[in-house]
């Protein structure tokens, strides 16, 4: 019995464990935590920067306004009476600044607000844009001079962020555009509900302002833009995307110019964004001489870029036609061209417009080859009226105008860019579930 | 005749010919279609694409060259003589390009006759304030041989458009009647429509080597002009970076290459760890319903535009870095002095590469053959000694691969570092000062209002040059390792 001369673990048993197994068995469990901290930290990552970017953004989709009486007098608007637009116009926005100051003392007077501030600084808590908003009003309503009538203006962004809470007494120690006082006569406007916090169309349909009126910047022009640049992307892209994978799905023959295609393309998809960008500007404004800043070379741009993207998914979409229904359709005396847009291509097409929607999620974002062509820098606030106009005339897109929002060194515009980031990635995620639906919908397993 | 009602009526007339051609065919047929040898449409088809596709090509061509033509005979035109102090040719020519801008203004609103343009003198009359008065706006006046400039620029590009009416639309017509008379029952319409369609399909399709070349060529033309302005060997070897719009800049990539992979490195630190623990984790250990829960949600943070990482660096990351080890920081370290830095733009960098590492591995990790799972744990090894001595080991060219593929990423991404890392160019290791990149420069010298010929700006493309060499020799090195990884297994 040479088995028992060797020395035996004393009430070794499977049930007990020794020493090493608990050693291995800690590693093993140590090793899986190491995973789900991975899995966690990658999970913190994105509710921290979902959560920021509510907090943060939520705040651009209300602003304060203040509702007031003014009556719109006709000694200082139209002295003639003759109620001529031309000389309507002549009169400037500094000759419509008295009647707010006026509106501001009946105001105070009509609510018993008690106040020593006078008209000029109370008038300093609007907006600087309240006056134009009185002019344009009044131009387009010229039969209504002499008249009273109530208006919304929007207040200044120190009041703003005041009701926001970004700013306090404390922090307005060294500011020069507000003063604890105006802040005690907000307070006293709030109480009689003159001055409201609501929600704000303007920051969704409306145009960029300038620096100094952050409360009156909007992201619906650049939107516009984004739009105009996805027509681009998608009636370009989506053709050539898809006749490119048809050639090298079904009619490419194996050679080494195919085989120089498809390195290349795979190469094109990992090319830094911004590449794109110098070749846009060298090409389309530099040489081309298109117009810089429009819409148009920006889609052609973001249309190289995607380009990738819809070939890879178009080629896995079409790969994933089984081959019997092309030699069913060559059977029966389809040519090639037909078997493959007759039969192939409808049958892939839910998976190449998946791919699509996807592509055109990834352009929507994309900032870096916009910066070159010039789509910031500059105050985006023409809607374009027309397509052309749209395509052709110089404009902003949504990221380019929230990276024009964060260069701004003003709080109240980086609560404006996070708002913005909202509403992209609104547009992103209703177009990726769009994709994802699709797929559901019409994904056909062979 | 304007462009648009020239494209509109080779439309029209292509249209027309696609329901000439059908209805023309059956006739000939005497209605009778099994004596056809293609079917009707494609009779049709193909006298459309006669009459359209030659005449377009001919357009498209004509419009990329016809400027550039012009361009080259006006710049004969003007002498040395011709350009005053302090100006060079560039600047002339855009005055002459706006005066010509100005009198197609003049005509087309009809406030000038054509023959008082011709006849307009620029020593007699004031060019400026009557083009002004028309809404055209002119930075000074009008010299004489700027005029004469503009005139011949004007009067040749009217003469070019007028000349490429008429052929673009002979050649339509040609395209017509010869693929009309071609129309018969026996012509084999099909094969020819078909091979116009191949050969559609063939271009799409090289459009990417297109837009290859077009990306090379446009950089390296640039960049040759760049090296003809600036000694390569400042750029290559030199160690400082200053540009300076007065000239006199030394404009070199080393310090703008360092801080690109410090920052690189910094994310590759918070990617790979976090991203391959979670690969593994998913792939190894996660059932069913967790990995369909928690993978979409990672790769969420794929999908989120650079523009948000950029945002969150600035605004959150960054402040937060200084209240932690900031002058009055809760730390009380006093390292870090601004919110821009290499590890506010390295960790953000980092959080957006997670999911791309973790797919990338977690498809790698899954490809290995589960037999070799099996063989390590029936030999009595642990889930974890399995992935570590077996899996891992055996998918490691992969993990390689994909680790390189986000470098590239990293190299190549510009919003984040835009906005996160700032703009001093320096050598340093210390990760809390402020450092730029190569992206970033390129952003900030071609956004710039600087002057096209000088190096300030030329250097940008030199940048994007080396840039792309740079991320396609880490790309092309990844697909290799992951190809041949990929064969050892299938």
């Amino acid at each position: 019995m040479t088995d028992a001369s060797q020395p035996t673990v004393p009430n070794s048993s499977l049930h007990i464990l020794d020493a090493r197994t608990k050693r291995r068995n800690a590693a093993e469990s140590r090793f899986k935590l190491y995973g789900m901290i991975a899995i966690g930290i990658g999970l913190l990552m994105l509710v921290t920067l979902l959560t920021t970017i509510l907090s943060k953004g939520t705040g651009a989709f209300t602003q304060t306004f203040v509702t007031m009486e003014v009556e719109l007098l006709e000694s200082k608007l139209d002295k003639t009476g003759e109620r001529d637009l031309e000389k309507i116009k002549k009169v400037t926005t500094f000759g419509y600044a008295p009647l707010i100051k006026t509106a501001f003392e009946q105001t105070v007077e009509t609510h018993g607000i008690d106040t020593d501030l006078k008209s000029k600084t109370m008038a300093k808590i609007l907006s600087k844009s309240a006056a134009s908003q009185l002019r344009d009003y009044v131009i387009s309503n010229p039969d209504q001079i002499g008249q009273t009538i109530e208006f919304r203006f929007l207040a200044n962004s120190r009041v703003d962020g005041y009701m926001k809470g970004r700013v306090t007494r404390d922090s307005i120690a060294n500011d020069k555009n507000i003063t604890a006082a105006q802040l005690d006569f907000v307070d006293q406007l709030i109480e009689v509900g003159a001055l409201k916090k609501t929600f704000n169309i303007d920051f969704i349909i409306g145009a960029d302002a300038s620096d100094q009126r952050p409360e009156a910047a909007g992201i619906g022009v650049a939107m516009m833009g984004s739009l105009f640049m996805m027509l681009v992307v998608l009636a370009l892209a989506l053709p050539i995307g898809v006749a490119a994978s048809i050639y090298l799905e079904e009619f490419a023959p194996k050679n080494w110019i195919t085989d120089i295609i498809e390195v290349n393309i795979s190469n094109l998809a990992a090319v830094p964004s911004i590449v794109f960008g110098i070749l846009g500007l060298a090409v389309f404004i530099n040489y081309m001489h298109l117009p810089q800043s429009a819409p148009l070379v920006g889609g052609l741009v973001l249309t190289l870029m995607t380009l990738p993207t819809i070939i890879i998914s178009t080629r896995a979409a079409l790969k994933a036609v089984p081959p019997s229904i092309r030699d069913a359709a060559l059977g029966v005396g389809a040519s090639k061209m037909q078997a493959v847009f007759h039969h192939v291509l409808p049958l892939a097409a839910p998976g190449i417009l998946t791919g699509t929607i996807i592509g055109l999620a990834q352009a929507l974002g994309e900032t870096a080859p916009l910066l070159l062509i010039g789509m910031i820098g500059f105050i985006a606030s023409n809607m374009p009226g027309t397509v052309g106009e749209g395509l052709l005339s110089p404009n902003s897109a949504m990221p380019a105008q929230i990276y024009e929002w964060a260069k701004r060194a003003d709080p109240a515009f980086y609560e404006r860019a996070w708002g913005g980031i909202i509403i992209l990635l609104i547009f992103l995620i209703s177009m990726n579930t769009l994709a994802v639906l699709l797929r559901r919908r019409f994904e056909r397993r062979w | 005749m304007p462009l648009s009602w020239l494209v509109l009526i080779i439309l029209a007339l292509a249209a027309a010919g696609y329901f000439i051609g059908r209805i023309r065919v059956l006739k000939l047929a005497g209605g009778e279609i099994r004596a056809l040898h293609s079917l009707p449409i494609y009779y049709g088809t193909n006298v459309a694409l006669s009459v359209a596709v030659p005449a377009l090509a001919v357009l498209l061509v004509w419009l990329l060259a016809q400027p550039t033509l012009i361009e080259r005979t006006i710049t004969g035109m003007i002498t040395p003589e011709m350009i005053p102090d302090g100006s060079n040719l560039n600047l002339v020519m855009s005055d002459v390009r706006r005066v010509a801008d100005g009198l197609n203004t003049a005509i087309s609103s009809g406030a000038m006759p054509v023959a008082e343009v011709d006849a307009m003198d620029a020593t007699v009359v004031d060019v400026r304030a009557k083009l002004g008065a028309l809404g055209v706006a002119l930075g000074q006046d009008v010299r004489p041989e700027v005029l004469a400039a503009a005139k011949s620029y004007r009067s040749a590009a009217v003469t070019g458009n007028a000349l490429r009416a008429f052929v673009v639309l002979a050649l339509a017509l040609v395209g017509f009647v010869v693929s009309m008379s071609k129309t018969k029952p026996d012509f084999r319409a099909r094969n020819v429509v078909e091979r116009a369609v191949l050969a559609f399909l063939m271009g799409a399709a090289s459009l990417a080597i297109l837009t290859t070349v077009g990306i090379v060529l446009s950089m390296l033309f640039e960049t040759i002009n760049f090296f003809g302005l600036h000694d390569w060997r400042d750029f290559f070897f030199g160690t400082t970076w200053a540009p300076n719009f007065r000239g006199d800049s030394e404009l070199s990539i080393l310090p703008l290459l360092w801080g690109t992979l410090y920052i690189s490195f910094i994310a590759l630190l918070v990617a790979v760890p976090v991203g391959l623990f979670a690969a593994i984790y998913l792939s190894e250990y996660a059932g069913p319903k967790t990995r369909a829960i928690a993978k979409p949600l990672l790769e969420i943070l794929a999908g989120i535009p650079t523009i948000v990482y950029g945002l969150f660096a600035l605004l959150t990351v960054g402040p937060l870095l200084v209240n932690m080890f900031g002058q009055s920081g809760s730390l009380g370290l006093g390292w870090m002095s601004g919110a821009t830095s290499v590890l506010t733009a390295g960790v953000v960098m980092g959080i957006m590469l997670i999911p791309f590492v973790s797919s990338l591995s977690d498809d790698i990790i899954n490809a290995v053959p589960q037999t070799m799972r099996d063989g390590s744990l029936g030999l009595g090894a642990t889930p974890s000694e399995t992935i570590r001595q077996v899996v891992i080991p055996a998918a490691l060219p992969g993990i390689v691969g994909a680790i390189l593929l986000a470098a590239s990423r990293a190299i190549g991404e510009t919003m984040i570092v835009v906005m996160g890392a700032g703009a001093i160019a320096k050598f340093s290791a210390n990760p809390f000062e402020s450092m730029t990149t190569i992206t970033t420069r390129i952003v900030s010298q071609l956004t710039g209002d600087g002057d096209f010929a000088s190096p300030e700006t030329l250097v940008a493309f030199a940048l994007g040059l080396s840039l792309f060499v740079l991320t396609l020799g880490l790309n092309v090195l990844a697909l290799y390792i992951v190809r041949k990884y990929r064969e050892q297994y299938e």
